[in-house]
């Protein structure tokens, strides 16, 4: 599966669960929120091989 | 994962309230969690007139929309700092908050532009300045402070409300007890009232909402705010807070919340009574903005500056 994080991109082999595919790729899932088609996805959404993943960021501000 | 209102898949789970909701019931949820706090915290009634700061980002266009939803008579104030550095921040977010008031018929706003107004960007103020080199950031929150006052006032707005969430109150109150400051933990509060004529109502609607929940709220409805962060926040400490209590929050789910939610209960049962001394303030002989020391206000002093060496 790909997944993408602002200018960043991961390939995942295999099925994930989305808040260990987050963990995978060095994030916290607390900062990030899961997007698959336009819709948001809970943490232990199982992902498909073949899925695309983007991940937005929740932190902002200074 | 399923709602538990209606046993349909759930789009959105809070650990700290172990409570999982669908694309149905979780802006229900939310909507009805602000209007429990506003009404909680005493922070305006439907009389009031409420000027919301948006800036293009989640938290306060998601503020500006439920306030619009719950009947509130909220208008806009975005404030344009003539941000660019390479990526027209500005431009970028001010046109959200345009997209945002055209696909609303009720959702009225003022614009502030500050170079228009006082001949500079943010940047390049922060760059003539002492006080700004090397950290617009203070800048930044002195143009914005008096801008939202101004405004408040000369609009005729009974309150200003801002979209802090509990992340920035936590992060705030993480910095603040790091440094034992404690006569800012004693006014970190839901509102802080209103100070004669110059100090604007302030009050903060979203401030149990953890930034994940107004990012929820936002994409699950469709908001469409800007994703990047401001270039000058890169780095920042309260961004380097979050990071930490997020850890935490990893770990223990519900820590933000207590850490936070800990603090205002202290304050009701009196904790802070002794250090939340009145300080006196002055009008400020330019703008009539209350000001801690009597002459010009820092914000009036920063536009006549000299340049720095």
């Amino acid at each position: 599966m790909k997944i993408t994080y602002r200018d960043q991109e991961w390939e995942l082999e295999g099925r994930w669960r989305v808040r260990d595919a987050i963990k995978e790729v060095g994030l916290l899932p607390q900062t990030v929120l899961a997007v698959r088609d336009g819709k948001l996805l809970t943490e232990d959404t199982l992902l498909d091989e073949n899925d695309e993943i983007k991940l937005v960021a929740v932190i902002s501000g200074g | 994962m399923k709602c538990r209102k209606c046993g349909r898949p759930a789009v959105f789970n809070m650990r700290q309230h172990k409570l999982a909701l669908c694309q149905v019931h979780y802006p229900e949820w939310f909507v009805a969690q602000t209007a429990r706090a506003i009404e909680k915290y005493h922070m305006f009634t439907p009389d009031d007139r409420v000027l919301v700061a948006v800036s293009g980002g989640k938290d306060s266009l998601a503020l500006w929309d439920v306030l619009l939803q719950l009947g509130y008579r909220a208008d806009g104030l975005y404030i344009d700092l003539g941000i660019d550095d390479g990526v027209g921040y500005s431009a970028a977010s001010r046109a959200k908050v345009e997209q945002f008031a055209a696909a609303r018929a009720n959702a009225h706003f003022t614009i502030v532009d500050i170079k228009a107004e006082y001949g500079e960007t943010l940047p390049e103020a922060a760059r003539r300045t002492r006080r700004g080199r090397g950290k617009p950031c203070s800048v930044c929150g002195l143009i914005k402070r008096h801008a939202m006052n101004r405004i408040t006032r000369d609009g005729g707005y009974d309150v200003l409300a801002t979209g802090h969430n509990l992340d920035d109150e936590a992060a705030v109150l993480f910095g603040n007890v790091l440094h034992w400051q404690t006569g800012y933990i004693a006014r970190q509060a839901p509102v802080l009232p209103a100070s004669g004529e110059g100090l604007a109502r302030k009050v903060k609607p979203f401030c149990r909402f953890y930034e994940r929940e107004t990012a929820a709220y936002a994409l699950i409805t469709g908001i469409d705010y800007i994703y990047d962060e401001c270039p000058y926040a890169v780095g920042a400490t309260s961004i380097r807070h979050k990071g930490i209590l997020n850890q935490m929050e990893e770990e223990a789910p519900g820590t933000k919340m207590q850490f936070y939610l800990g603090l205002l209960r202290a304050r009701k049962e009196g904790l802070f009574r002794e250090l939340a001394e009145e300080v006196e303030l002055h009008p400020c002989a330019n703008c009539g903005q209350l000001t801690s020391a009597p002459g010009l206000c820092t914000f009036c002093r920063l536009w006549r500056e000299a340049p720095a060496p």
